[in-house]
């Protein structure tokens, strides 16, 4: 290399060749970016395989697929965007990339740890998907695995739950790398407060990942056990219990939804204040509100239960529980609006995919509700309209935090910018999109069709072809906003260190980063976000 | 940056801790010759508690530790605690 600036970024191979200095790497920002490519290539299977569900649901009878065969697919399709999408999502994307220069650290606690979690998720990726290609066909049982179903079904469900377990310990590792970094790495003068509410949404989120975590790996072990062995624990032939299966599955997987959402929510308190041009209103109630969040949020999983033969006060105090989560969340909404009010916003890409988020959130914060109050839940549950209030959770809120951080950080971690007018017209046509596929799923709900079946009665025909053509919008815009990336990796133009004028320390770096992050580790002195 | 200061526990302490550890696993052997209904899984557990409590203070140093780390081991255990609770709270009102 014949490199005559001062000191090299972190993309220097440092002369060894690229495969190995990349999977050798113990570099939080490699560590990253090795995620963000899997994650990427993961998510659009996941999208192709819901493009061939939206296909098959676009008439009455079989259009594309046989009925085993969609039962695959929506399972498969579940399986990877929960546990090779969302969990991992933004911790280990940008978590990775941002956490050190947001605290302003060389690095994380346990670099080598970090690349021995990412070699299990690749593992764990790998089994799953394998599952479509060897033994008795790709699961079918819905990527809840619930009992009895999963213990007697004859498709390969002890192979897609072992990748699930191995999943799990990626996130483990991910969740006590990241406290133990929070914890011991914080720079000279960063307090507890003057962190950036991106830190301390992950906070909590590592917090459920420890503790959360371990359940589901037991469970599904529990699965495996009795498939294998013949062990009565959830099959009541054999003197099990299959709600107990469903209570184990649901004391972690809800808390998982948080594990999907509050960096979501962090990304998104990161990205309001830098283009209003504002001070974040409530800066504590925000911190706070993360760790309320990952608190309650273990006490909820009943709601999911409400019609699986629970216990009559038990689901009463579930559902007045789920409640609760609602305040903590709301906090969140208004102090971004009250932060908001009376700055000078600029509608740049990333503050358009935040307001998406806030907007798309509040309808699956608010539809989550609506499921979450036991008298209607009895109505709507497993039919569609839980399938697309779930959609606009996840993929809506979720997923558009991802996208939000990308075209944030994209400078930062590229060292380019991507074409902004370009980019700009992706979000609206995946906004677009998004509201025609999901929208009507919240009408169909209510109007009683099932989830999970090929077919319909031809009275829900027309809301079907409309999320049909709405799905080929959502994948046009994916298609789209992936183009503008990919052109600005490979030749945007060269972004300065700190082109939208942040505060946080991340900005206050080069743009790629070095490879140690910061030629002198910074002092903090204030709070984050204090814009004049 | 937080200094690692050493805490050099004295042998004694150690030992009286592993006297008392192999006391309550007598006390667990001679309590399970008698008959005591529904509180023998409680007198089983309570005394195992007792147990990890002693390894955790003073084999795993929480005691001369930062106060941080026992508030995590405590809200671990609360946590892991009310899901039990609020499982068995399922069951106790099923028939
Ligand atoms: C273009 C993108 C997408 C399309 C067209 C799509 C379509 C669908 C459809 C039609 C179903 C319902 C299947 C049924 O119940 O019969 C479904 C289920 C599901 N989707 Fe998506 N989806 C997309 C993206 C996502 C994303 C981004 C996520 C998560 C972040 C996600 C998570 C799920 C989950 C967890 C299920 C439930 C699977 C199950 O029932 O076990 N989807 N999707
Ligand atoms: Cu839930």
């Amino acid at each position: 290399m014949t490199n005559t600036q001062k000191h090299t970024d972190f993309y220097d191979n440092e002369g060894k060749p690229a495969w190995k200095a990349w999977l050798t790497t113990t570099d939080h920002k490699r560590i990253g970016l090795l995620y963000f490519y899997s994650l990427t290539v993961f998510f659009l299977v996941g999208v192709l395989l819901g493009l061939m569900m939206r296909f098959e649901l676009i008439s009455p009878g079989k259009d594309l697929v046989e009925a085993q065969t969609y039962n695959g697919l929506f399972t498969l399709h579940g399986v990877i965007m929960i546990f090779l999408f969302v969990i991992p999502g933004i911790p280990a994307v940008f978590g990775n990339l941002t956490l050190p220069l947001l605290l302003g650290a060389r690095d994380v606690a346990f670099p080598k740890l970090n690349l021995l979690s990412w070699y299990l998720y690749i593992g764990g990726a790998i089994l799953a998907l394998s599952t479509l290609l060897v033994g008795d066909g790709p699961p079918d049982t819905g990527w809840t695995f619930y009992a009895p179903y999963s213990v007697k079904t004859g498709t390969n469900v002890s192979m897609a739950v072992l990748s699930a377990f191995i999943l799990g310990f990626s996130s483990i590792l991910t969740g006590l790398n990241f406290l133990t970094t929070i914890h011991r790495m914080r720079c000279p003068g960063m307090t507890w407060f003057r962190m950036p509410l991106f830190a301390w949404a992950l906070y909590a989120t590592s917090w459920i990942q420890l503790l959360a975590t371990p359940v589901v790996g037991i469970t599904l072990l529990m699965i495996v056990v009795e498939r294998w062995l013949g062990i009565g624990l959830f099959d009541p032939v054999l003197g099990g219990d299959p709600v107990l299966y469903q209570h184990l599955f649901w004391i972690y997987s809800h808390p998982a939804v948080y594990i999907m959402i509050l960096p979501g929510m962090g990304v998104i308190s990161e990205i309001i204040p830098t283009f209003s041009r504002r001070r974040i209103f409530g800066y504590k109630a925000i911190a706070y509100a993360s760790l309320a969040i990952a608190f309650i949020g273990y006490f909820v999983w009943g709601h999911h239960m409400f019609t699986a033969g629970m216990s009559g006060p038990a689901r009463i105090i579930f559902s007045v529980l789920t409640f609760l989560v609602a305040i903590p969340s709301a906090i969140k909404v208004f102090n971004w609006l009250a932060t908001m009010y009376n700055g000078s916003i600029d509608l740049k890409p990333p503050m358009l995919y935040a307001l998406g988020f806030i907007f798309l959130f509040l309808i699956g914060g608010l539809s989550g509700l609506v499921v979450g109050a036991l008298a209607t839940d009895v109505h709507l549950h497993d039919t569609y309209f839980v399938v697309g209030h779930f959609h606009y959770v996840m993929f809506g809120g979720t997923g558009f935090a991802f996208f939000a951080a990308l075209h944030y950080w994209f400078p930062k971690i590229f060292g380019r910018m991507y074409n902004i007018k370009h980019a700009t017209r992706a979000f609206w046509l995946l906004f677009t999109g998004f509201n025609v596929l999901y929208f009507p799923m919240l009408v169909l709900g209510i109007m009683g069709m099932p989830r999970r079946y090929y077919d319909y009665l031809p009275q829900f025909q027309i809301p079907n072809v409309i999320s049909t053509v709405g799905s080929w919008i959502t994948v046009a815009g994916l298609i789209y906003m992936i183009v503008v990336i990919v052109k600005g990796i490979r030749n945007g133009e060269k972004a300065a260190a700190n082109p939208w004028n942040g505060l946080t320390l991340d900005w206050q770096t080069d743009s790629p980063p070095t490879k140690e992050n910061f030629d002198v580790i910074p002092t903090v002195t204030e709070r984050p976000y204090e814009y004049k | 940056m937080v200094e690692q200061k050493p805490h050099i526990v004295e042998y004694l302490t150690n030992i009286y801790v592993w006297i008392a550890l192999a006391t309550l696993t007598i006390i667990t052997i001679w309590v399970s010759e008698f008959d005591l209904k529904l509180l023998t899984v409680t007198v089983a557990l309570g005394v195992a508690s007792i147990k990890a409590t002693l390894v955790l203070m003073y084999f795993m140093h929480l005691r001369f530790d930062s106060k941080i780390l026992t508030i995590m081991v405590l809200v671990t255990m609360i946590v892991f605690l009310s899901l039990i609770v609020f499982t068995f709270f399922d069951y106790s009102y099923r028939s």
